[in-house]
């Protein structure tokens, strides 16, 4: 294992009125596999980023220790721990040229000179800056930027790789090439890599194993697809896409066949309250005969097409074949 | 945006020039004049004198040390009001303000009491260490320093809130110690602040006079500062040599202002 | 379950204590030398003042600044402060409005100018006042000596603190706010009053406070300037050094601890201010 995270906790003291402290982190124990790109999945403030920190030593655990490669490092400073950081906003040193950032690692530990410049250009080209080692980090966009900072984490060989949602500060488009990229870097360079991610289509596109954090607590461990196809529980399920509910189970949207005429058994009936064309797919609202709140469908447009559904359209609804369902909740 | 019409603005414009001419302006060109009043060969013979050579020499022997002094003692408590927490850091944030408003006479006052060497708290167990603070070299600096005391904290502590602590922590994960992060990556992000406000420490204790006034001695060839020398002149009929000393101070502080207020807006962008 | 127990009874404690600071050893003692000589420069001393002024007792006291001369010099002071502090308040208004929004050659001049009393020691200060209002004045206005020195000198000094505080805040005022008042039908005086006065009046009010305390505080542009008399044109620092100079420490203590309240009150007004503004973001 290359990092072993034991029955962490972390708690801050309260900010406004109330007494009870704030938890971030609950007692979470994760153990992450040498050379594994992992993901570090859930929403804003529900303590992923705190987990990351603490792994790289910015922050300080109240209670709970953490081992990398092997080492007790929970009292070790961070620039003890080996490890590469990667920030949402870069992190840039913004009074050094982008060969001066890069190398900062290397003179810090006192590596000879050509051996720093040498490797310098090397990780520049890896990261296709090549030709802009002599600029500021001013003269570069965000992705170039984030990509120098990356590359002054790799210079110092860390044993492990921390990105802090690498790609939050960037446009769309940026966002999905570097998403591409890092996958690819991380099969060239094989570094033991957790990014920290609220955005679902990123982690199961990019990562080996995704880990759910919410509420400072892990939810659940496993594959991309694991997750998507076993959700431990309700928020794994609600979290990793659209969730609908039809009678006692609650399952994704897609998931629901769609009749215009009765016949299946435990179908349920409902008429088609509203009709929502986007691109390619068709979302339906159905009304329930027996009530209980609307359903959503989606389908695809010729789906729907052959089935001449319009508004007010009687429906029969069951769920299909294999889908994912779990029992709804009472409450729900 | 509100514009004022144009009579408004005219006499708008009118009334602000004609009151910081009237005020600032003219005085200073009337100083100017005053001090050339006996032709420039006259200014230079006064700073031939042994007596205003020791009192400029003395200025800037106690400026730079308290200077030096409020550098340090202003970058470190800066770093450790905006990157650290402790109990009593809004207290101590506050009352670092405090010698700004305070009358230079009463920091004069308030270092007599506790180091005065008869009387004072501290200063007859001092002195019978053999350690001389008031009327010495020793009791200038601390009353330079009290009074610009606040004026590197002012300049650096916005500027830290600003850049923030991404780039330390960065540095740090890459493996720098905490010296090898202040020098590489600290120390360059604020050094324009520190700049500034080293050089704006600099005019004000050169110009630094009822705090020295007191703790002094004012004695004429050892403790009597530029400042001293200004008023000593004046009040012994000596105006035009008087003039010409107040004219080489404002040269030398206005040039401060002006070097700060030139560098500053090519820092903002 | 023993374990479990001594577990949450030690938590609260460890927390309560990481919680509040995030000192390393390193940075404790930087802290420690940084308060002690801040202490031994600053507090002490001023600390120095206020036990030295209430070691004689309250009577004591009271019968020092209740003296004619003390009390008319701290009356003056307070009334010429005020008094000051209200001309800065328009005037300094006005002048950041002219640098922030008026064009016109020579501006940056104008802003130049405005810092020439803080550069200037304040000796030279009272001598740069006299060269145009002394006795050899070549506009034949001798302001020197009178009524007229004290408001002079404390209004040279205190020019730039409004202006200073109200500039910036000036220009960062969102545009779009106006030209929204605008389309709303808002008319140039009705905008004025109520969206960029109101938005001004905390930097306003810091500068103030700081012109306030600079006024009362002043000496070094009154030793030439002004004649000093008692009960005439004597402000309460000229009053302290006489003290001093007589030897009366006591007696100087009691009239500076006067002094130093009002500096306190600045200080908690001003960060009272900056926290406000802080909060409003």
């Amino acid at each position: 294992m290359s990092i072993e995270v034991r029955n962490l906790t972390k708690t801050y003291p309260s900010t406004s009125g109330s007494s009870e402290p704030f938890v971030a982190l609950d007692d979470v124990s994760l153990s992450l596999p040498t050379g594994q790109l992992t993901a570090l999945l859930g929403p804003s403030g529900g303590g992923k980023s705190t987990l990351l920190r603490i792994i790289a030593g910015l922050d300080t655990a109240t209670t709970g220790s953490v081992e990398i490669e092997g080492v007790d490092a929970t009292s070790l400073p961070p620039q003890r721990r080996n490890v590469g950081f990667v920030f949402q906003h870069y992190a840039v040193f913004k009074h050094m040229t982008v060969a001066k950032n890069v190398a900062f690692g290397m003179e810090i530990r006192k590596r000879p000179k050509a051996e720093v410049r040498r490797r310098t250009q090397e990780l520049l080209e890896l990261v296709h800056l090549g030709q802009f080692a002599d600029r500021m980090p001013s003269q570069l966009s965000g992705g170039q930027r984030q990509r120098m900072a990356l590359a002054r984490a790799l210079a110092v060989e860390p044993s492990v790789l921390l990105l802090d949602e690498p790609f939050g500060a960037l446009d769309a488009k940026v966002r999905k090439e570097l998403r591409d990229w890092l996958r690819r870097l991380h099969d060239e360079v094989h570094v033991t890599t957790v990014f920290v991610t609220h955005d679902q289509e990123e982690a199961m596109e990019v990562a080996d194993e995704i880990v759910v954090v919410n509420q400072g607590r892990v939810e659940q461990v496993g594959s991309p697809d694991q997750l998507y196809d076993e959700p431990a529980n309700d928020f794994v399920m609600g979290f990793l896409g659209d969730v609908t509910r039809l009678g006692q189970v609650r399952l994704r949207p897609h998931d629901i066949d769609v009749a215009v005429q009765p016949g299946a058994a435990g179908a349920h009936a409902g008429v088609v309250t509203r009709m929502l064309r986007v691109g390619f797919e068709v979302r339906l609202e159905v009304e329930p005969d027996g009530g209980g709140g609307a359903v959503s469908v989606v389908l695809t447009r010729s789906h729907a097409h052959a089935l001449d559904l319009e508004l007010g359209s009687r429906v029969w609804l069951t769920a299909s074949i294999g889908a994912v369902t779990i029992p709804a909740m009472a409450a729900v | 945006m509100v514009e004022l019409n144009r009579p408004l603005r005219w006499a708008v414009r009118l009334l602000v020039l004609g009151y910081v001419f009237l005020l600032v302006a003219w005085p200073t060109l009337a100083m100017v004049r005053q001090a050339f009043a006996g032709g420039v060969g006259k200014v230079t013979a006064l700073f031939g004198q042994q007596e205003v050579q020791h009192a400029f020499l003395l200025t800037g022997q106690v400026a730079v040390q308290a200077v030096l002094i409020n550098l340090v003692f202003g970058v470190t408590i800066s770093l450790l009001l905006v990157r650290y927490e402790f109990p009593g850091k809004r207290v101590l944030s506050a009352l670092i303000d405090l010698p700004m408003s305070v009358s230079p006479v009463v920091v004069g006052l308030a270092l007599l009491l506790v180091y005065g060497p008869r009387t004072g708290w501290f200063g007859p167990t001092l002195e019978h260490w053999g350690v001389q603070i008031i009327y010495s070299g020793t009791g200038m600096i601390m009353a330079t320093a009290f009074v610009a005391l606040p004026l590197v904290v002012r300049e650096v502590v916005p500027v830290l809130h600003e850049i923030g602590d991404d780039q330390e922590q960065a540095a740090r994960s890459l493996g720098a110690n905490f010296p090898q992060t202040f020098w590489r990556i600290t120390l360059p992000s604020i050094k324009w602040a520190v700049v500034y406000g080293v050089v704006l420490s600099l005019a004000r204790c050169l110009g630094e006079f009822g705090a020295v006034k007191v703790v002094s001695g004012n004695v004429i060839g050892q403790t009597q500062t530029a400042t001293l020398l200004v008023e000593s002149q004046y009040h012994a009929f000596a105006q035009q040599s008087a003039y010409a000393i107040s004219f080489v101070l404002a040269l030398v502080s206005v040039a401060c202002i002006v070097v700060v207020s030139l560098l500053r807006p090519k820092e903002g962008h | 379950m023993t374990s479990a127990l001594v577990d949450t009874l030690a938590r609260p404690a460890l927390r309560r204590r990481a919680s509040r600071t995030n000192l390393t050893p390193g940075s404790s003692l930087a802290l420690g030398i940084s308060v002690t000589w801040f202490s031994l420069l600053v507090l002490i001393p001023l600390a120095a003042i206020v036990a030295t002024a209430a070691g004689g007792g309250w009577s004591t006291y009271w019968a020092t600044i209740s003296s004619g001369e003390t009390f008319a010099a701290v009356r003056m002071t307070v009334e010429q402060a005020a008094l000051v502090t209200l001309v800065n308040v328009v005037m300094g208004t006005l002048i950041a409005w002219v640098l922030v929004r008026d064009r016109f050659a020579g501006k940056r001049l104008l802003d130049i100018v405005i810092d020439i009393p803080f550069a200037l020691p304040t000796i030279v200060a009272g001598l740069v006042l006299l060269g145009l209002y002394g006795p050899t004045s070549p506009v034949g206005v001798h302001w020197a000596y009178t009524r007229m020195a004290v408001p002079l000198a404390l209004a040279f000094v205190t020019l730039p603190f409004v202006v200073r505080t109200v500039q910036p805040v000036l220009g960062e005022l969102d545009h779009d706010v106006e030209e929204a008042a605008a389309s709303l039908g808002a008319g140039r005086l009705t905008i004025l009053r109520r969206i960029v006065l109101p938005s001004l009046l905390p930097a306003i009010t810091a500068g103030a406070a700081l012109s306030f305390a600079r006024a009362i505080a002043e000496y070094g542009s009154l030793v030439l300037l002004s004649s000093n008399k008692p009960f005439q044109s004597e402000v309460a620092s000229v009053r302290v050094m006489t003290y001093i100079e007589n030897g009366s420490t006591a007696a100087a203590a009691s009239v500076a601890s006067l002094l130093l309240v009002v500096s306190l009150v600045v200080i908690v007004l001003l960060d009272t201010l900056s926290r406000k503004a802080a909060r409003r973001g």
